[in-house]
């Protein structure tokens, strides 16, 4: 498993869970938790509140240290490294590099004591830009595309509506061209319409970046929209997985079932 | 009181042996680990925090029965806060104090670094309010602290990139961040950052007491300090505009005076003892 590839080895899962298991205490996260997501694919998690959806996101991106098991992420030298054995300076690297994290509540994910215009520019600056008309070129091309009025650069995410803000989270994140995004609910909250477009914008992205991506969710449709695979969780174990379509259409397990059907048609 | 001599009511220098030797071990430390912030034991001082209780600990620490003291203030050798310590040394160390740079081997100092060049037998000792420069960025110290262990310093150059953005230069005057031999982001405590370049390799010894945040960094002889920027936006001094009222001087660091209710101002010299020194050279200056 860790011996190297090359680079644009697309055979080769770009993150895999291996049989992931947490516990807080005597209380359950999650268990045995497997899958492998390969470049260019999203998965959706899906399940109710306290299935561990959110755990399982925190393991994966090594914020928790798992109970038992381990991820296994391919780095862009090709070489496949479980996330416990790198040192934290490495992990928070490849954290702020390679991976973007959106989290559900957009004030969690950004910094808004400062300018849209720093959020989007904070990762550059991190990873050693220094020179400020390139870091703002990049900061307007980014608000251009996630259709933020590029007027609005100078202000504070505070003034933001809460689409915006989960707009201008996304391209905070995405502004170092990472390769995994993991998504936390990212249209909870939203309004309707709001959530279209948020999700559409999404979708394109993650098509136009190759973007593999992880995407906590507890909306079908948004499953339904965003994802290639889909793995169900309840109370903590993953009980169905497979293609997002075929689920979706023929579930096979009573909850699962249950899910689905308490969708109100449209 | 009475002139009874250094009868010692006090230890010398106020603070107890094992207390000094505490505040000795945390200022090697901090001389070992250039602009690395050392936490260390503060202790309750006879005076309020923000009235320079760091510095006057590191002092009384480095302080010895024949070193010359000299205090300053925002500059000024006459001020509230100057004056009160030097008392306080002079009466529980008995030590000789002076206003002249030169013959001064321990300066304490609030905000200034004196216009003479220091020499390698000084130690200039800050007294600082705020020692950690990410803090108004990041307000958890768990954060921090792991922040410069990892030398993850790009958010120091968010609020940079939030000056320009706003003001359309850097408009940070003051406590103006700075790296110190290529490792640690340090704050020169409030410092007009006019006196930055006066850092790098400094012939003295630089020693920092946050006495509230309980804190020693220090910045030992000859050692390469660097004010952040941006490539497009290169650090610079700053200065009024002007010159001096009193002296003439067209380099130093200026405050500004305002004389009456209509407008009327003058510039002077923030250091008191540079610009004194100015006028002893030219007595054909006019008296103003």
């Amino acid at each position: 498993m860790s011996e190297s590839h090359m680079s644009d080895d697309d055979d080769e899962p770009l993150l895999i869970a291996e049989g992931l298991g947490k516990w807080y205490g005597r209380q359950l996260g999650c268990r045995d938790v497997s899958f492998s997501l390969y470049a260019g694919e999203v998965i959706a998690v899906v399940g109710e509140s306290g299935s561990g959806k959110s755990t399982l996101l925190q393991l994966l991106c090594g914020e928790i240290e798992p109970s038992c098991g381990r991820v296994l992420y391919r780095t862009r030298d090709g070489a496949t490294r479980d996330l416990a054995t790198l040192a934290e300076a490495e992990r928070r690297f490849l954290a702020r590099t390679d991976w973007g994290y959106v989290h559900q509540d957009a004030a969690r994910g950004l910094r808004m004591g400062v300018s849209a215009g720093a959020n989007v520019g904070e990762r550059l600056m991190a990873v050693g830009a220094r020179h400020y008309g390139r870091i703002r070129e990049q900061a307007v091309s980014w608000l251009d595309r996630v259709e933020i009025d590029r007027e609005r650069i100078d202000d504070s995410p505070r003034t933001y509506s809460g689409g915006m803000r989960q707009r201008l989270q996304i391209a905070r994140n995405l502004v170092t061209q990472p390769r995994l995004i993991l998504m936390d609910e990212p249209t909870g909250g939203l309004d309707v319409s709001v959530q279209a477009r948020l999700l559409d914008l999404l979708r394109r992205l993650v098509a136009d970046l190759k973007l593999s991506a992880v995407v906590v969710t507890h909306d079908l449709a948004v499953a339904r929209l965003l994802s290639h695979r889909i793995v169900v969780m309840k109370g903590g174990s993953v009980i169905e997985s497979g293609l997002t379509d075929q689920v979706l259409d023929d579930p096979r397990e009573p909850y699962t079932q249950l899910l689905v059907a308490s969708i109100l048609p449209p | 009181m009475s002139a009874q001599g250094n009868i010692p009511v006090y230890n010398f220098a106020y603070l107890d042996e094992q207390t000094k030797r505490m505040i000795r071990r945390a200022v090697l430390k901090a001389v070992a680990i250039p602009g690395y912030q050392v936490p260390f034991a503060s202790r309750e001082m006879p005076m309020p925090y923000g009235w320079g209780t760091g510095g006057v600990q590191v002092t009384a620490a480095v302080l010895g029965p024949d070193d010359v003291l000299k205090v300053i203030d925002q500059g000024a050798d006459d001020t509230a806060n100057a004056v009160s310590i030097r008392k306080f040394f002079v009466r529980t160390a008995g030590v000789r104090t002076t206003t002249d740079t030169h013959a001064a081997t321990v300066i304490q100092t609030r905000h200034r670094i004196p216009e003479a060049p220091l020499a390698e037998h000084q130690i200039l000792v800050y007294q600082v309010p705020i020692p950690e420069p990410l803090r108004y960025l990041e307000p958890r110290e768990t954060e921090t602290r792991r922040m410069h262990a990892l030398a993850d310093y790009g958010l120091m150059h968010v609020k940079l990139y939030e000056d320009i953005a706003r003001h359309g230069h850097i408009a940070t005057t003051y406590a103006y961040p700075v790296k110190v031999e290529g490792r640690y982001v340090m704050d020169p405590s409030p410092t007009p950052k006019f006196d930055n370049p006066k850092m790098d390799h400094c012939a003295a010894l630089q020693l920092f007491g946050a006495g509230r945040e309980k804190r020693i960094y220090a910045i030992p002889p000859h050692t390469e300090v660097v004010s952040l920027d941006f490539e497009d936006h290169p650090f610079e001094r700053y200065r009024l505009d002007g010159t001096c009222a009193l002296c003439g001087s067209a380099e130093s660091f200026l405050d500004e005076v305002i004389t009456d209710d209509r407008g009327g101002r003058m510039f002077v010299c923030s250091d008191t003892d540079y610009c004194e020194g100015r006028r002893a050279e030219q007595p054909a200056a006019v008296a103003p």
